[in-house]
């Protein structure tokens, strides 16, 4: 791709406008600045000294205190394990529901199929604030009582839609003919799945785990409605802004986006060298968008 | 007949447990606050159906100004964030080079920030003696009492931030999936370098712009936690409204008219949206 830029120029004809040269990148460099400006402010206020527990506004002086106090505030740590309890059970209905239900989808034709796609684009347009209030009407409606387990029947509401996005996306950019040929082989359609499409699919069903696991660990308008007494972390550090932030919480954030940074890089790197493998073992078939 | 009663069975129980949890846990009550919001009563002696069509009309006239505040607020970051991301995934998918997939990274780093502390560091940055105003107040640009937390320019600032990489991703996305050959037949046709932008890469990057202001629209303008965060009592948001009413004051009746109100709003602008813009830009850049 480069080389077709570099030839595109040196042709003499349509050279880039000075903006293009200078301007833009200027631009990038400054809106990426701007992008990195709060998670700088995260970092940093998880040093700053706190006399009464809590953040202030205004810088106090360095320390590493609240890493060795990471989780003295019970209530915090618990609303922390709560979510992520609720974002690893969710994921995986998620993904039991939205697997099969994704291959359907992507390969055949049945009743009810419109219907269906028709569900899942409204699902993922409606609003969260209204997927929430919904929710809410309806375990009122039912006395449902409110709590982790409402939390997770919400987080499923959303994520299945968004697995069977994904997975089916996957399955559509595939070639249908290694699961015929495998069927023409003789394996029934359950061994051809696991012989032949699961391992295909593989990389899309982690990503649509992940997905989903981090739409529902960040979830706060859904989880506001449904959650009854539950406390998830996005709930407990919405309820502590009033009496001020313990610094705890932006350590936290610290730490779990420290890790979000190392598996998200893992995977890169992995996609890159699993992709380059495709290309060079398939190397007509080209073009293989992840 | 076997196999032909398997082939059509087959996609059935597959996709049931998926339909049934979408079912059960969207749509039903999706329509049940249709139910819902014609009802009259309280949480002690329960409600019941009155068919008050009446509150259709109170709900939208009593609340109009924070509907038409959701709406521009939304409009607002949107553009903002379509003015800031379009260049930045421009840039990345035609001038990247070999690191384009670092580039991409970093720029969707935001997403692994829990989306609370994205919109709380702004209250950081924009208090009164945070880093901004405290620093701009020393050197005397602003007057020491200037303030912009509880602004509309604080709940803009937060809804924007929040919601920028799911603008970058689908623009980019649509940006890396044009084909170099078809640029270079523009140049080879002695298109200049904006003819070569208007004509050939904003076209064919039309839905990608077109989705991620789907994205983008439809979250700000139902988000509360920025305007609850950042913003004061003359900044509430819709969505804000809804929450106090279905949580707190449980009235559920006028909640559930104010959220079919606005996912009918939003849904009207989907559609007119999509016929509108949608197909229009990409046929009119196209021809």
């Amino acid at each position: 791709m480069s080389a077709d830029d570099s030839k595109m120029d040196s042709g003499g004809h349509a050279r880039r406008w000075p903006w293009t040269r200078f301007l833009l990148p200027v631009y990038v460099f400054v809106i990426m600045l701007y992008t990195m400006v709060p998670i700088a402010v995260m970092i940093i206020y998880g040093f700053n000294q706190a006399p009464n527990r809590r953040l202030t506004f205004a810088w106090q002086g360095f320390t590493t205190e609240w890493y060795q106090h990471l989780f003295d505030i019970a209530d915090l740590t618990s609303a922390l394990v709560t979510s992520i309890e609720v974002a690893v059970i969710s994921s995986i209905i998620a993904v039991i529901l939205g697997v099969p239900a994704a291959l359907a989808l992507a390969r055949r034709r049945f009743f009810g199929r419109r219907i269906m796609d028709l569900t899942i684009i409204t699902n993922l347009t409606a609003p969260t604030v209204v997927v929430g209030a919904s929710l809410l009407g309806f375990f009122v409606t039912i006395s449902l009582a409110r709590g982790i387990g409402t939390i997770i029947i919400a987080h499923v509401a959303v994520s299945v839609a968004v697995v069977i996005i994904i997975i089916q996306a996957r399955l559509a950019s595939m070639d249908e003919s290694l699961e015929e040929a495998a069927q023409d082989l003789g394996a029934s359609p359950w061994i051809a799945f696991w012989k032949v499409t699961g391992p295909l699919i593989s990389p899309a069903i982690f990503s649509a785990f992940m997905l989903s696991f981090a739409l529902s660990i960040d979830d706060y308008i859904i989880t506001s409605f449904v959650n009854g007494q539950t406390l998830t972390f996005p709930l407990w550090v919405a309820g502590a802004v009033k009496v001020g932030i313990p610094p705890q919480v932006f350590v936290l954030g610290t730490l779990i986006f420290v890790v979000g940074v190392v598996i998200a890089a893992a995977t890169l790197v992995l996609q890159s060298r699993s992709n380059r493998k495709l290309k060079a073992e398939m190397a007509p078939a080209d073009d293989w968008h992840v | 007949m076997g196999r032909n009663f398997k082939k059509k069975v087959t996609p059935l129980l597959l996709t049931a447990p998926a339909n049934f949890w979408l079912w059960a846990f969207f749509t039903i009550p999706l329509i049940s606050i249709l139910w819902l919001s014609l009802t009259t009563g309280n949480t002690l002696d329960g409600f019941t159906l009155t068919w008050n069509f009446g509150i259709y009309p109170d709900a939208v006239s009593q609340y109009s100004e924070q509907f038409g505040r959701s709406f521009l607020y939304g409009g607002i970051s949107t553009a903002l964030a379509l003015i800031f991301m379009y260049p930045v995934a421009y840039w990345i998918a035609f001038r990247g080079g070999k690191y384009k997939a670092i580039f991409l990274f970093l720029l969707l780093l935001p997403f692994l920030v829990s989306f609370i502390i994205r919109i709380l560091t702004w209250q950081f940055i924009l208090a009164d003696n945070g880093i901004v105003l405290s620093a701009l107040k020393d050197i005397g640009l602003v007057s020491q009492n200037a303030h912009v937390l509880s602004t509309p320019f604080a709940v803009i600032a937060g809804l924007t931030y929040d919601n920028l990489p799911w603008m970058a991703l689908p623009v980019y996305v649509a940006l890396d999936g044009i084909k170099r050959d078809q640029i270079e037949a523009a140049s080879d046709l002695y298109a200049s370098g904006y003819q070569r932008f208007r004509t050939v890469i904003l076209p064919l990057s039309a839905p990608g712009i077109y989705a991620g202001i789907l994205l983008v629209g439809i979250s700000s303008v139902g988000d509360f936690l920025s305007a609850q965060i950042l913003g004061g009592p003359s900044t509430t948001m819709i969505g804000n409204i809804i929450q106090t009413q279905y949580v707190q004051n449980q009235n559920y009746p006028l909640a559930s008219a104010l959220s079919l109100v606005l996912m009918v709003a939003l849904l009207a602008f989907v559609v007119l949206y999509g016929r509108f813009f949608g197909s229009k830009t990409l046929k009119e850049f196209a021809g």
